[in-house]
C-alpha cells in the first residue's frame, strides 16, 4: 500500500456558500407567508452575507483607485470602458470581436475534449494500478512524480509533437487532469470491501462485468472526487495554455487585452473564468451526489 | 456421496510467520442433510467453509462435489456471508437479478428471470421490499435478501456463514424458522457455521463439533435425531433434543473449553 490516501486530501472543497445568484421571489400570498418565510430566510441567510462583502470590496476597490493616477481601473471605469462585454456575452462584431460567451465556450470544448479523454483514460489506467499489486509497485512512483510538473510545463513538449495549437492545448488539459483521477481510482478500488469481491468470485463475474457492476460503483465516490479535482485543474490549464497558445480562448483574450492595454476587459473576463470554473466545480460535485447516491455503507 | 471434504489441511503463509489452521479435516455430507458446524471464535470455521466455497485454497487435500473437484468459487456453492455483503448501489430486487442473470442468462429468457427473482424474494417474504436499497431496509431483512440471492443461484450446496450471528434474539428465530421452512420445502444440501448451540439442534441434521485451533480438526460428529417439521416449542421438553444440546455444551465446554489467548 504504498499509495496513501492522502492523496485525497487536495479536494477542493469549496465552502457551500452560493455567490449570489438567487434572486429574492416575488413576495408570495398571505396563506403561503408562514410557509414560505423560513425559506426565505434561509435564502437570505445564503445570499446576503455575500452580497454584502461584494458590495463592500467594490467600495473599497473604487475608493483606492480612484485618482487618475491608479495603475489599476476602478470599478466604474471598468463598467465605462468594458459594458458591451458585461451586458451581452453573446455578440458577433467582427472574427476577433466576439463576446467572451464565446470564448468561454472555445476554451470550454478544449476542456471537454481534454478532460473527457483524462476521465476515461485515467478511470481505465486507475483501474488496472489499483487491481494489480505490480502494476501499483510499477507504476505508482512514476506517477507521484510526473503528477507535480505543472501544467504548463508539458506545453512546448507538446506543441513539438502535435505541432498544432488546438490538440497542444487538449493535451495540455488531458495531462494536467489525469493524475488526480489515476490516483483516486486506484486508490477507491484498492478499498472494494473483501465481501463484494467475494459476490463476484462466487457470481464468475468476468473482469468487465467486473468493471461495470462492482469496480465503477464501488468506486465511484473516490472517482468523483479525483474527477472534480481534474476539473478544476483543467480550467486552470485551460487558461494558461491558450495565453501561449493563441485562438479564440477566453486565455488568449487575457493575453491580447494586455498587449492591447485594456486592463478593464481583463478585469471582466477574470470573473467569467471565477464563474465559469465555479459552475464547474458544481456540475461535477452535482452529478456526484446523484451518482454516488446509493453507495453510502449500509 | 454428494459432497466431500477430503483430509484438507490449512496453514495461511504471512511472510516467514506460518499459522496452521485446520488439520486433517475430513466430512462426508449426503445429498439434502443440513450440516452445522459448531466451535470457538478463531478455530477455523469460516476458512473450512470458504475453502469449500473455493474463496480460499487448501495447503494439501481438496474438496469434492457430485464426483468433481472444485477449488475455484462458482455459484454452485453459494454463500450467504455473515455480513449479509449486498451491493449497496443496488436495489433489493437488483442485487437478487444481478445472481439470476449470471446463472441463467443462457437457460431462462427475460420474463422467466423476472418471475425468478420475484419468486426467491417471495420465499423469504421480501418483495414488498424490492425497490428498496439494502441502506434502507433492516438488519434482518438484508439476511433474507441474502438468502434469496443464493437460493436464486440454485446452488447445490448452500454455505451459510453465521447467517444471523448480527441479529437480534426475535429476528433470529423469525429467521430460522424461515430457514428450516425452506429446507423443508426445497431439500437444499447445507452446510452453516454456528456459534449458537440451540440454533444448531434446532435446524441440523448433523452437527460437526470442532476442537480449539492452532490445527483445528473435527472433535465430534452427532446425528440429531428429530423428526421434520422441528417446532421450536415442543421441542424444549423433547428427551433427544436435550440429550443432544447437553453433548454439545459438555464438548465445547467441558472437553474443549475456550482458551483465553495470553
Ligand atoms: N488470510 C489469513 N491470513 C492469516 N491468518 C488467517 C487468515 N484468515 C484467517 N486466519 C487465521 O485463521 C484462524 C481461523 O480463522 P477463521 O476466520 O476461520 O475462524 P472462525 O472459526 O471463523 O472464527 P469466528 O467464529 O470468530 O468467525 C484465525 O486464527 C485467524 O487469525
Ligand atoms: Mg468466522
Amino acid at each position: 500500500m504504498n499509495m496513501p490516501v492522502r492523496n485525497t486530501d487536495n479536494v477542493v472543497a469549496l465552502p457551500q456558500a452560493t455567490a449570489g445568484v438567487l434572486p429574492m421571489p416575488p413576495a408570495p400570498g398571505k396563506p403561503l407567508l408562514s410557509r414560505v418565510v423560513p425559506v426565505l430566510g434561509e435564502i437570505a441567510v445564503r445570499v446576503v452575507p455575500p452580497l454584502l462583502v461584494l458590495v463592500l470590496i467594490l467600495v473599497v476597490w473604487q475608493f483606492m483607485t480612484n485618482s487618475p493616477k491608479a495603475s489599476l481601473p476602478s470599478p466604474l471605469k471598468i463598467w465605462q470602458d468594458s459594458k458591451d462585454l458585461i451586458v451581452d456575452p453573446f455578440f458577433v462584431a467582427g472574427p476577433q470581436d466576439i463576446g467572451l460567451g464565446w470564448r468561454v465556450l472555445t476554451s470550454l470544448t478544449r476542456v471537454a475534449y481534454g478532460f473527457g479523454l483524462a476521465a476515461v483514460v485515467g478511470i481505465l489506467l486507475g483501474a488496472i494500478v489499483g487491481q494489480s499489486t505490480w502494476a501499483m509497485r510499477g507504476l505508482d512512483p512514476i506517477f507521484q512524480v510526473l503528477r507535480t510538473v505543472p501544467p504548463l510545463a508539458w506545453l512546448p513538449l507538446s506543441l513539438a509533437a502535435f505541432r498544432d495549437a488546438n490538440p497542444s492545448a487538449i493535451f495540455v488539459i488531458f495531462i494536467t487532469a489525469i493524475w488526480p483521477v489515476i490516483i483516486n481510482t486506484a486508490v477507491g478500488i484498492r478499498n472494494i470491501p473483501q465481501d463484494y469481491r467475494n459476490v463476484a468470485l462466487v457470481l464468475q463475474l468476468n473482469p468487465i462485468e467486473y468493471f461495470y457492476k462492482i469496480m465503477v460503483p464501488s468506486a465511484a465516490p473516490y472517482i468523483f472526487t479525483g474527477l472534480r479535482i481534474g476539473v478544476g485543474l483543467s480550467w486552470l490549464a485551460i487558461v494558461a495554455a491558450e495565453m501561449l497558445t493563441g485562438g479564440v480562448g477566453i486565455g488568449f483574450f487575457i493575453w491580447d487585452a494586455w498587449n492591447s492595454s485594456r486592463l478593464s476587459d481583463i478585469v471582466v473576463a477574470l470573473i467569467y473564468i471565477g464563474v465559469v470554473g465555479f459552475v464547474l466545480d458544481r456540475l461535477v460535485a452535482g452529478v456526484s451526489t446523484i451518482v454516488t447516491r446509493g453507495t453510502a455503507k449500509s | 456421496m454428494y459432497l466431500k471434504i477430503d483430509h484438507v489441511d490449512k496453514t495461511f503463509q504471512r511472510g516467514s510467520q506460518s499459522t496452521e489452521v485446520l488439520r486433517g479435516i475430513t466430512l462426508d455430507v449426503a445429498k439434502g442433510e443440513y450440516v452445522s458446524i459448531i466451535g470457538h471464535s478463531g478455530c477455523g470455521k469460516s476458512t473450512l467453509l470458504n475453502i469449500v466455497a473455493g474463496l480460499t485454497d487448501t495447503t494439501n487435500g481438496g474438496v469434492i462435489l457430485e464426483g468433481r473437484q472444485v477449488d475455484t468459487p462458482g455459484p454452485d456453492r453459494a454463500v450467504v456471508f455473515q455480513n449479509h455483503s449486498l451491493l449497496p448501489w443496488l436495489t433489493v430486487y437488483d442485487n437478487v437479478r444481478l445472481a439470476v442473470d449470471k446463472v441463467f442468462r443462457k437457460t431462462k429468457s427475460r420474463a422467466e428471470r423476472d418471475a425468478w427473482t420475484l419468486h426467491n424474494l417471495d420465499l423469504v417474504q421480501m418483495v414488498h421490499a424490492k425497490d428498496k436499497r439494502p441502506s434502507e431496509i433492516s438488519g434482518g431483512m438484508k439476511q433474507r435478501v441474502g438468502i434469496a440471492r443464493a437460493l436464486a443461484m440454485e446452488p447445490k450446496v448452500l454455505l451459510l456463514d453465521e447467517p444471523f450471528g448480527a441479529l437480534d434474539a426475535l429476528t433470529r428465530a423469525n429467521l430460522q424458522e424461515t430457514v428450516m421452512a425452506l429446507h423443508q420445502k426445497l431439500g437444499n444440501t447445507v452446510m452453516m457455521i454456528t456459534h449458537d448451540v440451540d440454533e444448531a439442534v434446532l435446524l441440523s441434521d448433523r452437527i460437526v463439533m470442532m476442537t480449539n485451533g492452532p490445527a483445528a480438526k473435527i472433535g465430534e460428529v452427532l446425528e440429531v435425531p428429530l423428526a421434520h417439521p422441528r417446532k421450536r416449542l415442543d421441542l424444549v421438553s423433547d428427551p433427544a433434543y436435550i440429550k443432544c444440546r447437553t453433548a454439545v455444551l459438555k464438548f465445547l465446554y467441558e472437553r474443549h473449553r475456550y482458551v483465553e489467548a495470553a
